[in-house]
């Protein structure tokens, strides 16, 4: 029984000990300005958080090593929430009691859970790749920035790029749609039929269900018996690799296979089995690939000037760069903030304000000349395409978007419907 | 509940099973009924209140699993699925039927509670191990439906905003009127749960999960008591669902997959199985321990590691502390927080006169 007490004695002592230390930290006074950043680097998604948020800390060292925005410093605060939903409800409350004045939120159920409180509490929150692309109307959803192409403008622009490819008219070809069997994975159908219709061809849709490790029959299925003329992939985390494994197996060219944006990284690549394995696939980018960007080579001799080694990260360029895209685009807001604000008060209000005046904001071409408005807060839905050639991935294809039409149109019906 | 006399001097069975076996307990809880609604939501900023908010949702969770698991000795792996039938059909009644929050929450409890009820009947035939996969393809099969059935889920992003609560004039939207509003049901609950368990119900749960033919040549219905105890536990799912969705102002169903299950599992494992406390400790204690093992790496583990180094460590380290914790906590006492707690109680009883 001494040993509970001396325990029970230890845990009290422990309690007190981690509570005190944490007084609010009153960040605004002392001149910084906070971003809230969640991430995942223990959780289901830790390929990507692992890369990308040491990159948004990277480029935000970066502001501060040179300045700061407007003389101001940026301090970031990250919370890890292993992609569940409860610890981003926590991490939330925190970086609003930090005073944050915006947030990158990581994950598609942790967006959701907290879109209710970003607009209660008037908080910008931004949600590169994840969420629904309805959120990309600014006059339903005025706190929730996608900041890049979402699903259903990924789908767009990829039936216009298997449309260049089959030689500029789709009537009468057959186009395979594999996506994993989740809402984000079935988000893009309702865009892709209606592009069926509108441009005449066949398309199947072909489900992978979760954990996606699983895809020889659909493979099978698009090579052999659907026989598509193009396949359009949407696949997350292991499943990517599958498919191009897959792919590869039942002899289907991978230079008809353009893959959405989580299924476009190096680590897809790596996993199946290498860029000489994956040669000829198609990979749907909204930050720029490569390492060779300006901002990117700052980074490189910040660290240079420190002493240290550039972090192994960077190598994995395209979420890296992604990181520095979202981080960029935070301070971008901030900056527009605080030029719009002289005392350099700034509330939440004032950077969902600054979201919406970025415009071409390019950052040495890592970043797609978005032009975000205050009923547009996906900027455009532009995307590169990048084709695995050679050991690398090459550019194929510039900043674009396409059918915007369709997209606004599905925007709108989404806007109605509730 | 927290005091105990100095020896058993009960001399009826009234006394034995009354909820407040001294003067001093009703002291006790009327105390803690001060700081819970007075002193805490009036003394600290909404972010505590928001941890807190986590933790009520969590213990009327793991109060219902407690229920079916602890006392019943079902298990049950598909309770982050009942979770989200009550919510679902919570947000469809508040978006379609525009009806007001008690009777979603009603009938999302109840619909959880058939739904429940309806995947236990396994539980008549199969045991233990069996009867967690039993479960657990009930919690894929509603998984899968309602990401499915876009007349359930309202779409193919498979989510519906919810509307804020009403009281009155009142729109129940900030951490602090959010703290009340479950903090009602989390006292509802544990009064619940153990006046349920000290009735006659309660007691054949207890009979069945300590040897069921046994429970069975003494007059106890099997069939009814064990798809009672799937459908009293699920309701409290259902209802946990409902409250999770009106807390967060949407139903989403990433938001209970099979992880949630698990951790449900997990704290009333911690917590102790078969006790009330043992539930409130075990969510207590599954959602916090992690808050805090971060609080304690920001606060000391400057002291060690350059502060990059910090970033990359704080959420690795969490888990394996929190890991390690557990293992630490279940080998000092299998059955759980609460027998711990009854341990250090019962040092006290006779302190310091020990013998």
């Amino acid at each position: 029984m001494r040993t509970c007490l001396t325990i029970l004695m230890a845990v009290l002592v422990g309690v007190a000990g981690m509570l005190s230390p944490v007084a609010p930290a009153n960040a605004q006074s002392k001149g910084e300005v906070v971003i809230g950043i969640q991430c995942d680097r223990t959780g289901a998604t830790q390929i990507v958080g692992t890369v990308i948020c040491p990159a948004m800390h990277d480029y935000i060292a970066l502001v501060n090593s040179k300045g700061g925005v407007e003389g101001r410093q940026i301090k970031a605060i990250e919370i890890d929430h292993e992609y569940k939903v409860p610890p981003a409800v926590e991490s939330y409350e925190r970086h609003k009691k930090e005073g944050a004045v915006s947030i990158a939120v990581y994950g598609t159920p942790q967006i959701y859970a907290l879109q209710a409180k970003l607009t209660e509490d008037r908080i910008p929150g931004t949600s590169p790749g994840f969420g629904s692309a309805a959120a990309a109307d600014g006059i339903r959803h005025p706190y929730i920035f996608p900041i890049a192409a979402t699903y259903w403008s990924q789908a767009t622009a990829a039936v216009d790029f298997v449309k260049k490819q089959l030689g500029g008219n789709l009537r009468n070809k057959k186009i395979a749609y594999i996506f994993f069997d989740n809402p984000a994975g079935r988000e893009p159908i309702e865009v892709l039929e209606d592009l069926a219709a509108k441009e005449g061809f066949q398309l199947k849709t072909f489900a992978v269900p979760p954990p996606g490790v699983e895809m020889g029959a659909q493979a099978l299925d698009i090579a052999q018996r659907f026989r598509a003329d193009f396949v359009i992939a949407h696949l997350f985390g292991g499943a990517p690799s599958v498919s191009i494994k897959e792919f590869k197996r039942v002899g289907y060219p991978l230079k008809k296979v353009v893959s959405l944006v989580w299924g476009a990284a190096e680590a897809n690549i790596d996993g199946a089995g290498g860029f000489a394995v994956a040669d000829g696939y198609y990979a749907m980018q909204f930050a720029g690939v490569g390492t060779d960007y300006p901002v990117l080579n700052e980074i490189r001799e910040m660290y240079k000037k420190q002493g240290k080694e550039p972090p192994k990260g960077m190598a994995s360029s395209v979420f890296y760069n992604r990181g520095v895209l979202i981080a960029a685009l935070h301070v971008e807001a901030i900056r527009n903030a605080l030029k719009a604000k002289p005392d350099g008060k700034i509330t939440g209000d004032d950077v969902k304000k600054g979201f919406e005046k970025i415009n071409n904001f390019t950052l040495g071409g890592l970043v797609p000349p978005l032009k975000v408005t205050s009923t547009d807060h996906e900027g455009g839905g532009l995307v590169q395409i990048w084709q695995v050639k050679d050991g690398k991935f090459v550019k194929v294809t510039d900043w674009y978007a396409a059918y915007q039409d369709v997209v606004a149109k599905h925007i709108k019906e989404a806007g109605a419907k509730k | 509940m927290i005091h105990r006399e100095c020896g058993v001097l009960k001399t009826t069975y009234e006394a034995d099973m009354a909820l407040y076996p001294l003067p001093i307990a009703r002291y006790t809880v009327a105390a803690l009924g001060v700081l819970f609604f007075l002193v805490i939501p009036f003394s600290l900023h909404e972010y505590y209140l928001s941890v807190a908010n986590l933790v009520w949702i969590a213990i009327i969770g793991a109060l219902g699993l407690n229920i079916l698991v602890g006392y019943t000795g079902q298990v049950s792996i598909g309770h982050g699925a009942f979770m989200s039938v009550g919510a679902y059909t919570a947000a469809n009644l508040a978006t379609r039927l525009d009806s007001p929050w008690p009777v979603n929450l009603l009938a999302g409890g109840l619909m959880a509670a058939l739904i429940g009820g309806v995947v236990g009947i396994p539980s008549l035939r199969i045991k233990g191990l069996y009867l967690a996969i039993a479960t657990l393809a009930g919690q894929l099969i509603i998984e899968w439906t309602i990401n499915h059935v876009t007349f359930i889920s309202g779409g193919v992003q498979a989510s519906i905003a919810v509307p804020r609560p009403r009281l009155g004039p009142y729109v129940l939207a900030s951490q602090r009127a959010m703290y009340y509003f479950l903090l009602f049901f989390v006292v509802v609950a544990i009064v619940g749960t153990m006046n349920l368990v000290r009735s006659r119900i309660g007691r054949a749960f207890v009979a069945i999960r300590d040897q069921d033919i046994a429970a069975e040549i003494i007059g106890i219905n099997i069939f009814r008591y064990k798809l009672l105890a799937f459908a009293i536990s699920s309701f409290y799912a259902g209802v946990t669902g409902v409250l999770y969705t009106y807390f967060l102002g949407i139903a989403n169903y990433e938001q209970f997959q099979i992880g949630v299950s698990i951790d449900y599992l997990a704290m009333i494992i911690i917590g102790g199985l078969g006790s009330v406390l043992g539930s409130i400790f075990g969510a207590a204690f599954v959602t916090l321990l992690p808050i805090l093992i971060r609080y304690a790496m920001e606060a000391f583990g400057g002291v060690f590691f350059a502060q990059a180094t910090v970033l990359n460590l704080i959420p690795a380290l969490r888990l394996t502390l929190f890991g390690v914790l557990i293992v630490v906590f279940l080998i000092l006492e299998p059955e759980g927080l609460n027998r711990l707690w009854r341990n250090i109680r019962s040092y006290f009883r006779v302190w310091p006169f020990a013998y």
